[in-house]
């Protein structure tokens, strides 16, 4: 069976920054992703990244994307494509698949860095075509060039909500509306006010009650919800759409980790059930580490820096970096990761994150 | 239908250079998108009909996880067509239920 220092499963920005890492060190990696392309969900994110220069802060997703991919390639990181990994198994053993046929690879170590998967969520004509992730949306307009519909019914305002309402209306489409559960906008004020000055209206305490259309959507009923969250009769209006994006969250995609028998915790602010891990984003088994949204669903900043931070670990741990070495390295992106986390929305996820990394320290010892 | 300009992206400037058949129809496609974004931009968006209720459905993660989006490609059914790059010449058709194998009898 081929054998690997490194294996790291996932090439997003986490994955990604991890085989960036290990390849500084000098270690040997190999990075699996499914896709044809390296990247994951980074090439749809065509807008202007937050907080500090470190950070990139000002850059487009998909450029930072693009500067990733040219180091992993300077570094000689070894790239297999058009591989789903569909199995872990004892003694670091990844199973995955190539042209139609099974593939074996035993590594000494491993990051899986598989990213999240969009939540739907149950409302009476949801499976119509037209009905759709807002991330799906976004990946049709952003990497495909092509527009999934013309009027489009957001429902969710937290920052993909607001991001791809935008960015939908860059591409051409007329956003309708963007509706609300909860009684205030969930993202950033800036994106909502960018797309309140294009002049699309944001109901709050609103939610949709069917989505209307025989073989596909032709419409959607949205009404107002009271402080219990229940619907208020009379309060319902039709809008004339033909395309309806969900954008209330997303789950990590942990499968993998499960497989593996790594210990898990469930996490509401997180996405809910993540692997228990340490400061070194080392799972409870000792070969694992994770990085990126299965560690608990943020943004594509941190999945980078939380990348770096496996890579750095798994570095040490195989000897390639002396402990003092790897603790300097670690401590500047814990640095950035806590500038990174904070304001009302960062703090929340830190608050989840420390206690999440406590509680795993505990089940470690 | 395509979008061309775009304001932060580079204008796509990649012409159409590949037929897919779909349901006996002719329709212009990229050699390497993925056969949901042809479909789309033809203005097609039901795939296939469910197994017991003959329901429609079209995309809804547009990543390869759900599996809404399946059709029968080149007589193999359940293919993920979100994430499957299309070739000249594809046979594409319209799934029914769970789909038959081109050489099943
Ligand atoms: C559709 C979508 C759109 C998003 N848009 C935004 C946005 O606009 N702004 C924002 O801040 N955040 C957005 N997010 C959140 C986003 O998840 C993070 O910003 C960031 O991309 C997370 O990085 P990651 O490396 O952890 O995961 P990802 O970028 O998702 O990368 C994970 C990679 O692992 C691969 N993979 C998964 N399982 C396997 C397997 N079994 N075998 C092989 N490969 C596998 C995936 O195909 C993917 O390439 C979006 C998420 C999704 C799902
Ligand atoms: S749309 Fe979900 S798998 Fe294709």
């Amino acid at each position: 069976m081929k054998k690997t220092q490194t294996a790291i499963i996932g090439a997003g920005p986490a994955g990604l920054a991890a085989a960036i890492e290990v390849a500084k060190a000098g270690g040997k990696v190999t990075l699996i992703d499914e896709n044809g392309r390296p990247g994951g969900q980074l090439f749809k994110q065509i807008h202007k990244f937050f907080g500090s220069r470190e950070h990139r802060a000002g850059t487009r997703g998909f450029n930072i994307g693009q500067q990733l991919l040219k180091e992993t390639e300077d570094l000689g990181v070894e790239v297999l494509l058009d591989s789903p990994v569909y199995g872990l198994f004892p003694d670091n053993i990844i199973s995955y698949l190539h042209q139609g046929k099974e593939q074996g690879l035993q590594a000494e170590k491993i990051i899986i860095a598989t990213g999240a998967t969009e939540n739907p969520l149950a409302f009476p004509g949801i499976t119509l075509p037209g009905v759709m992730g807002a991330g799906a949306a976004q990946t049709m307009i952003n990497v495909n060039r092509v527009l999934p519909g013309k009027k489009i019914l957001m429902i969710g305002s937290g920052n993909v909500g607001l991001i791809v309402s935008y960015q939908l209306m860059q591409a051409g489409a007329e956003v309708v509306a963007l509706i609300e559960g909860a009684p205030q906008i969930g993202g950033y004020g800036v994106h909502a006010a960018k797309i309140r000055r294009a002049g699309v209206p944001i109901y709050v305490s609103h939610t949709v009650k069917k989505v209307i259309g025989s073989n596909e959507v032709e419409g959607a009923e949205i009404v107002a919800l009271d402080n219990k969250w229940q619907m208020i009769p009379g309060t319902e209006q039709v809008l004339d759409v033909d395309t309806v994006c969900i954008a209330v969250g997303l789950t990590p995609l942990t499968e993998l980790a499960w497989m593996m028998g790594c210990e898990f915790t469930f996490v509401p602010t997180l996405g809910g059930h993540v692997p228990k891990h340490n400061r070194d984003m080392q799972t409870t088994l000792s070969d694992v580490y994770i990085a990126g949204d299965i560690s608990g669903v943020e943004e594509a900043s941190t999945a980078m820096e939380e990348g770096r931070l496996a890579g750095i670990a798994c570095s040490e741990s195989l000897g390639l970096y002396s402990p003092e070495k790897a603790a300097e390295l670690k401590r500047d992106v814990w640095n950035r990761m806590d500038t990174l986390r904070t304001g009302s929305f960062g703090e929340k996820r830190r608050d989840a994150k420390e206690s999440l990394i406590k509680q795993s320290i505990g089940g470690l010892a | 239908m395509r979008v061309k300009k775009h304001p932060i992206l580079e204008e796509d400037t990649r012409v159409p250079d590949a037929i897919i058949i779909v349901d006996g129809k002719e329709i212009p496609a990229k050699e390497g998108e993925p056969i949901a974004a042809a479909l789309l931009a033809a203005g097609i968006r039901k795939f296939r009909y469910t197994a017991k209720e003959g329901k429609p459905r079209g995309i809804f993660c547009g990543i390869g996880r759900c599996t809404d989006c399946t059709m029968t490609v080149d007589g193999q059914p359940n293919v993920r067509t979100c994430v499957t790059p299309v070739r000249n010449g594809m046979i594409v058709e319209t799934q029914k239920g769970l789909g038959r194998w081109s050489d099943e009898q």
